[in-house]
């Protein structure tokens, strides 16, 4: 018979000071875990949202970011033709050749600079991009020295600000407006005209990329293949999707450190609960000869410690996510090292994330509380009622 | 009776129930080595490692809006009539891919160089003579750091080749020397005048320019006078710079991983936090458990004031075996980054420094003394009969 868990519970609230230092000590850990799969889930949303599911991004072959990419005018011109190509209202094929470059700016975070992508494109390529300019601003016109922000560098980046100027490339560009690109990740970006930025950086005769819309998909694959296949092109062409998709790594390096510092909190934590599960263990052992001679069988006994570790890491858990719920929503920034520059996300703590950190709890709880309960069952009714 | 008498009383009383101070000693060790590596993390992201007297006179130069954009040769001459200069030499980044470029292990640092002044900019870079001569005689020559040649593989002889991404040309080189170097960063140089040459063949564009300088000071004194000299002389140009020295130019990448600094903060709070917390519930079960004993104590004439001395002291024992434990595991730590595969190569090169030590050491005790502030106070105060009456 099982013994039950109420009397755990009560254990846990007599032992109050005890509970609540151990519990927030594993919260704490499992806070950091949290938050850790915050970041990676935000960052994957920022990317999973980009891309439409009909666009194929066209590189040069063997490269793997737009930034190191080159495809010449010439080939542009022959790949507009294409007619599974879709046409927009204005009966213009929806293909749109695009220059990258990065510049580097101040921002909240590094005040120092930091990287972030200029993109230059034609109307189409904003057009394909479904983005939306905010009230108070207008799109950059033609024959201008202008250019919008993204939402998320009007936020973070003080002087790249509507009314204010911008200097790179041969002079200096004027903010007219911030678009909202939905969550995507072109909300890190700077866009301005082809025509205009691209004799700047003497790419008269070569873009880096080329946005292509396919009629429906039905004709995708095909359009991939004979874009990919024709030799007088040289390019690869990749669902725009899965480009930005591949680009959720580059939250690695902190996913991973994130990773090994809750890894190595919770050994910390795991001898913390340890300790007080063996301190619980010893002040009860008169108790526990009593419900040995009740007939609670040494199984029974160190299940009902081994819960009571579970339920103290429980609460740990539950406040572990408590503790990480603030930094939902939080934005920041990491560097991509496909385009070197940042790309601005926010925290997300979803319930899958505070799923892991109470699971994690429980483990921690596990582990300590493994030792003590066999310990607990170990030991001899004889001996245990004679303990004061 | 003087303090140091009470010492054996301590040790003994901290140790008495063995398990319990191993687990609390293991528990602070681990947390404490957490933080010491995040100090350390800190120090070399944020300050960097320790500048050598050929490092303090290095200085990087590029244009002020990225690193995408390019300098003009005709630079050179100019940066070499600033007053302070001793040398200057350009550094271009090649990019590329090496093998398959989906693999992050193939990706390390490959930089077109001028062969004969890049031991004389880097003289903590150790290569048989003989290689040296190789490289600055042998157009397709390059060298590599010992330790990206063990990672690949590589002999000297070895035939590497790079397809150009930003540049349009293939690169077929030999690897003609390995050097030496105490920072074991992975990076390959080549011959700038290949890639020229490269370039001329593919017919597109004149190597006319460059991603960095390369500029020597002759003193560490000069390194903020000429990085403003020459910052000031192109700041209307239409290529303005950037100027830093190697270190700050280093440290402008961590910017990269994200907001790093605030991450550290966060965590190390957290984690100070979790310490305390370990330690104050130990030491308060291990106070609880000896009321009685207390009591005894004070009957035999310790006054509260010393009873209150022998259980801070016990806290501050195991607190500072823990931080002295979680320093020496974090050095180990610290030893094994030395050969990882990281790809931000600053972390392979912390280690435990004298001040972090002593700051660990200092939080130990300031763990110690707080943790243990509260319950050593309550046995302190408590009446002797109330104590010798206690059952628990």
């Amino acid at each position: 018979m099982a013994i039950p868990i109420a009397y755990n519970l009560r254990n846990l609230v007599v032992r109050k000071t005890t509970t609540v230092m151990t519990a927030v000590g594993i919260g704490l850990t499992v806070a950091v875990l949290v938050a850790d799969m915050a970041l990676v889930e935000g960052l994957r949303t920022a990317f999973k949202a980009t891309g439409n599911p009909l666009q194929l991004v066209v590189m040069r072959k063997g490269s793997n970011a737009e930034l190191n990419s080159t495809v010449t005018r010439e080939a542009f011109q022959i790949m507009k033709v294409e007619p599974r190509i879709a046409v927009n209202d204005a009966r213009e094929p929806m293909a749109s050749p695009e220059i990258l470059t990065v510049v580097n700016l101040p921002s909240v975070d590094s005040p120092t600079g930091m990287n972030l992508t200029v993109r230059a494109l034609s109307q189409v390529g904003v057009e394909m991009r479904g983005a939306k300019i905010q009230p108070g601003g207008r799109w950059f016109q033609s024959g201008q020295r202008e250019i919008v922000v993204g939402k998320s560098v009007a936020k973070r980046y003080p002087n790249a600000q509507p009314g204010k100027r911008v200097r790179f490339g041969r002079g200096e560009w004027e903010v007219v407006g911030v678009f909202d690109a939905g969550d995507s990740a072109f909300n890190s970006e700077i866009w301005g005209e082809l025509n205009q930025i691209g004799p700047d950086f003497n790419r008269q005769d070569t873009v880096n990329s080329v946005l292509v819309r396919a009629t429906d998909s039905a004709s995708l694959q095909a359009l991939k293949n004979s874009l990919n296949d024709d030799r007088r092109l040289g390019v690869d062409a990749m669902p725009e999707r899965e480009y930005y998709d591949q680009q959720t790594s580059s939250g690695a390096p902190l996913q991973i450190f994130g990773l090994l510092v809750a890894v190595i909190m919770a050994v910390g934590s795991s001898f913390a609960a340890m300790n007080t599960m063996y301190a619980a263990v010893a002040r009860r052992a008169k108790e526990i000869g009593t419900l040995r001679v009740l007939g609670f069988s040494r199984g029974s006994i160190m299940l009902s410690f081994l819960i009571e570790s579970l339920l103290l890491a429980l609460i740990g858990g539950v406040l572990g996510c408590l503790l990480a719920l603030p930094i939902n929503g939080v934005t920041t920034g990491v560097g991509s090292f496909a385009t070197f520059s940042e790309i601005a996300f926010d925290f997300r703590v979803s319930p899958g994330g505070m799923l892991a950190g109470i699971i994690f709890a429980l483990v921690v709880g596990a582990i300590g509380g493994l030792f003590p309960a066999g310990s607990a069952a170990r030991k001899e009714i004889l001996t245990a009622l004679r303990e004061i | 009776m003087k303090a140091i008498n009470y010492l054996p009383l301590i040790t003994k009383n901290s140790f008495r129930n063995r398990r319990r101070s191993l687990l609390t000693i293991g528990s602070l060790m681990v947390s404490l080595c957490l933080l010491v590596m995040l100090m350390a993390m800190y120090k070399v992201l944020f300050y960097g490692s320790e500048q050598t007297p050929a490092q303090a006179v290095r200085i990087m130069m590029r244009h002020k809006v990225s690193l995408a954009q390019a300098l003009p040769l005709s630079y050179e001459g100019k940066i070499r009539q600033v007053p302070g200069v001793k040398a200057v030499s350009l550094r271009q980044w090649f990019g590329g891919t090496y093998r398959d470029a989906r693999e992050m292990r193939n990706f390390f640092p490959r930089f077109a160089v001028r062969p004969a002044d890049l031991f004389e900019a880097y003289p903590e870079y150790v290569i048989p003579e003989e290689q040296k001569q190789a490289f600055v005689r042998e157009r397709t020559g390059c060298v590599a750091s010992k330790h990206l040649a063990e990672k690949f593989g590589w002999q000297v002889g070895e035939r590497i080749t790079l397809v150009g991404d930003i540049f349009p040309t293939t690169l077929e080189l030999n690897l003609v020397g390995l050097y030496d170097e105490p920072n074991k960063f992975d990076v390959l140089f080549f011959n700038w005048d290949y890639l020229r040459d490269g370039l001329k063949a593919a017919g597109t564009l004149d190597l006319d320019f460059t991603s960095q300088y390369l500029v020597l000071a002759d003193s560490p004194d000069n390194v903020p006078r000429v990085v403003k000299a020459i910052d000031d002389m192109f700041d209307n140009s239409p290529f303005p710079t950037k100027t830093e020295s190697e270190q700050a130019f280093a440290l402008s990448f961590v910017g990269f991983l994200g907001n790093l600094k605030m991450f550290l903060l966060a965590i190390g709070g957290a984690v100070t936090f979790t310490i305390l917390l370990v330690s104050a519930n130990t030491l308060s079960m291990s106070v609880r458990e000896r009321i009685r004993e207390v009591g005894v104590l004070k009957t035999l004439g310790f006054t509260p004031g010393t009873i209150f001395g022998i259980l801070l002291g016990e806290g501050v024992m195991i607190a500072i075996v823990g931080g002295v434990l979680g320093c020496a595991l974090a050095e180990g730590f610290c030893m094994m980054l030395r050969s990882a595969p990281i790809p931000i190569q600053q972390i392979r090169v912390m280690n435990v420094t004298p001040l972090i030590f002593m700051i660990s050491l200092l939080i130990s005790l300031l763990v110690g003394l707080i943790s243990a502030m509260v319950p050593a106070a309550g046995a302190a105060r408590r009446p002797i009969l109330d104590s010798l009456r206690h059952t628990g």
